[in-house]
């Protein structure tokens, strides 16, 4: 056992956390939330400078990480300074993909997204999917040597920016069928793509994606036809890893601004800390630290285990942050009070981050029923 | 022991009801309904059907032009007014200033200040908070200094609901630091165009803009514009305070939140059937519905008490703590339940309908309604404070 991070982890750790105290205060954060674009070209050139997305990546794909601690030591360090520039989709997910299942022309892109000079996004999700991820109901049909895609892919994080989205689609089957999903590499200037953007409550901006009659060719097509679901789940369950991690980041940067709060805040002649109600309540949400903490390392400890095992942990890890996560941002705020319903105020955006996350991958319940369901199996 | 509404007051409610569907214009109530902004033109234009109905002011006396209705009234119509989608009355002049000047002010400062808050000639905002007087209000530090035939006011307010739409600020301000806090500490009523205020608006976390700081600067108010007694101010301020705790239970807004819920719920699918048969939304939905249930007769019993003459004391922190945990816990299902349309950031996308979300299922800004509600437990005296006066109440010490 050591629970220590590697020296190389902890290099990276370290000029991270540096980078970002210097370079993304709240203010600066709030600027870029309030802009056009949704996130910072400047500051996504020199994160993929300082090696935030090549850690991503393994050896063989041509990056220097890319195992379950590399992801979690990167996205700690993000939620901590509640980053919205899209690395998880990008890099994590859709980078991922191609890296996973692309040929020798598709994983030519990876180079390019290591260097941060590739954009994309994942359209999987579906009006009614919610969080299943076999529940595809967008088509793709062959035409001669070509494939046309139809269908509407829901709050499509990043796909504004995203110069190619890579795009879920069934070749056969049902809704709700593992076999038959396929995973298809779409330039976003490609006719029949609409996307219909809006900015996120948590930051960072999405997209209803439609894909209207798109003709692709067969050659866009990424792995083999039908095959996609073992892909996609395995690469959800990555990103899904990098999501616990930065909400734990996030979780540190409201509970040590509450803490902080606690002892500075005077009412009644003392520091509210003293107040034993709120000593008690803050005491709580630090052994709730102490088992999310946990619940990351297990999950990002079992990313390169076999599927049941791997699964498991991720649902496991959801199903604790959601709770515990819900549980710091609603406590930290109610033990400040309104300055931390002023989006001036850090912790504000923190608490939106940390419980919009149970939005994405799966919520709690979600995850319990998987849990059960792959402990039955 | 009969937990039905006697004929008169089923009657009553028959005859809210009618008055809602004639005259709450639907522009309004798909505003309130659908998570838009509601303006100022929206809430003046509610007022004054309310007050032509002579339903604006429900807790007056009549001789003021009041409803004077009991407590049960009152309750009942909320109820209807939440279900049917229709505006809160802003509380500010009618339920907060009011019944101090209706206790404690001028027989001048009535007849010229409740008259024009029922036409809707002032709109009255609250300047209580300051940055360092939140839950311990009466530490406020905004001064005020007798000169001549004028108070000179000095000082910041913070939290300020909806300044920017208002002419009028009641203000608790520092008259004598020599004496024990809350005996030295006035009750003003200030013009928002006197020279040296400043209202500066805060932004919250929804993105909404509906709270601003006031700052004072060398502000010259007429002595006429003291409220009763000089350094009694605390007094008026606590008797106000009781009347800013009716209705505090917010039934009628978590029934309408709970109907919005389970509407949502069934539009949504998870797992290729509607949310609403999955057993975990469903046992989740079910808590809160049982827990409301009860609450509803816990309001009913406490406010009968009252119609009765007996005032609410402890019961009323009650109310307030678990009527916010009950809508608090109604928001997070319908954030729960928009799955991840609950993500992007609606509030200014709804201008009256929900014609501008992505979402084709029209979950509604429910994220940032949760995230903005998280001040129903900060605001009015924080669930703590409720707390500590339960405890001395019920334990003494």
């Amino acid at each position: 056992m050591n629970f220590e991070l590697t020296e190389e982890r902890q290099m990276l750790q370290d000029t991270l956390r540096r980078y970002l105290r210097e370079k993304y205060d709240t203010a600066t954060r709030n600027k870029i939330i309030d802009s056009e674009a949704g996130y910072s070209t400047a500051i996504w050139a020199e994160l993929a400078d300082l090696g935030v997305i090549g850690a991503l990546f393994t050896e063989e794909q041509g990056g220097f990480g890319g195992k379950g601690f590399d992801i979690t030591t990167v996205f700690e360090e993000l939620g901590r300074a509640g980053v919205v520039e899209p690395f998880l989709d990008t890099a994590v997910l859709a980078g991922g993909l191609i890296a996973d299942l692309g040929n020798d022309d598709q994983q030519a892109h990876v180079e390019e997204i290591i260097a941060g000079s590739l954009q994309l996004a994942f359209a999987h999700g579906e009006p009614t999917s919610r969080y299943d991820l076999n529940r595809v109901q967008t088509t793709a049909k062959p035409d001669g040597d070509d494939i046309v895609l139809n269908g509407h892919k829901a709050v499509v994080v990043n796909a504004e920016a995203a110069d190619m989205l890579v795009v879920s689609a069934r070749e056969s089957g049902e809704p709700g069928d593992n076999d038959g999903i396929s995973l298809f590499l779409v330039p976003a200037d490609t006719k029949g793509v609409t996307i219909q953007g809006y900015a996120l409550l948590a930051g960072g901006r999405a997209a209803e994606v439609m894909l209207d009659n798109v003709k692709i060719p067969g050659s866009a097509r990424l792995g083999a036809a039908g095959k996609a679901f073992d892909a996609i789940e395995a690469r959800v369950a990555a990103a899904s890893v990098a999501q616990v991690a930065e909400t734990l980041g996030a979780m540190e940067t409201a509970t040590r601004l509450t803490k902080d709060y606690l002892g500075t805040r005077k009412q009644f002649g003392r520091p509210i800390g003293t107040f034993q109600a709120l000593a008690h309540r803050m005491s709580d949400l630090l052994i709730e630290m102490e088992q999310a903490r946990s619940a990351v390392i297990n999950a990002a400890g079992h990313l390169e285990s076999d599927r049941a095992v791997r699964e498991s942990h991720v649902s496991a890890a959801k199903n604790l942050m959601g709770r515990a996560g819900r549980l710091v941002a609603e406590d930290s705020i109610q033990m400040h009070g309104g300055i931390a319903m002023t989006q001036e105020y850090e912790l504000a955006h923190i608490a939106k981050r940390i419980v919009m996350a149970d939005h994405r991958f799966g919520d709690t319940d979600h995850h319990l029923e998987r849990f059960i369901a792959l402990s039955a199996a | 022991m009969d937990l039905s509404y006697s004929e008169e007051e089923k009657a009553f409610r028959e005859e809210v009801r009618t008055f809602l569907k004639d005259k709450l214009p639907k522009e309004l109530s798909d505003k309130v309904r659908y998570g838009g902004d509601l303006g100022k033109a929206d809430i003046e234009r509610w007022h004054a059907i309310l007050n032509e109905q002579g339903w604006l002011a429900p807790n007056w006396p009549k001789k003021f032009g009041g409803a004077e209705w009991n407590a049960v009234q009152r309750h009942i119509f909320e109820e209807e007014a939440a279900a049917h989608h229709a505006p809160r009355i802003v509380p500010f002049g009618l339920s907060m200033l009011a019944p101090v000047l209706q206790k404690f002010g001028s027989k001048e400062q009535q007849d010229h200040w409740l008259p024009r808050i029922l036409n809707g000639d002032d709109w009255w905002c609250q300047g209580y908070s300051e940055p360092g007087a939140g839950s311990d209000l009466a530490s406020l530090k905004t001064t005020a200094v007798r000169d001549g035939d004028h108070y000179i006011v000095n000082g910041q307010k913070t939290w300020t609901t909806l300044g920017q739409h208002a002419n009028m600020i009641f203000c608790l301000v520092r008259t004598d630091k020599e004496v024990k806090q809350q005996e030295g500490i006035s009750f003003l009523l200030i013009d928002m165009d006197t020279p040296g205020i400043e209202v500066r608006p805060i932004v919250l976390l929804d993105g909404g803009a509906e709270v601003n700081e006031v700052w004072f600067t060398d502000v010259k108010v007429p002595v006429e514009n003291l409220v009763g007694e000089e350094n009694k101010g605390w007094t008026y301020a606590k008797y106000l305070l009781t009347h800013e705790r009716t209705n505090i239970a917010g039934v009628g807004f978590s029934q309408a939140g709970l109907t919005a819920v389970k509407r949502l719920a069934k539009a949504e699918m998870a797992g290729g059937k509607p949310l609403i048969q999955n057993p975990h939304f469903a046992a989740r939905l079910a808590q809160v519905e049982i827990d409301l249930q009860a609450m509803s007769t816990t309001n009913l019993r406490i406010i009968s008490k009252a119609a009765a003459g007996t005032a609410p004391g402890v019961e009323s922190s009650m109310l307030k703590v678990k009527g916010t945990i009950i809508r608090q816990e109604i928001n997070d299902l319908a954030r729960r339940a928009a799955g991840a349309y609950a993500m992007p950031f609606a509030s200014e996308a709804v201008e009256g309908s929900n014609a501008g979300l992505p979402d084709p299922l029209s979950a509604g800004p429910v994220a940032a309604q949760y995230f903005n509600n998280r001040k129903l437990s900060i605001f009015g005296g924080s669930n703590e404070i409720q707390r500590g006066i339960i405890a001395k109440v019920t334990m003494g010490g």
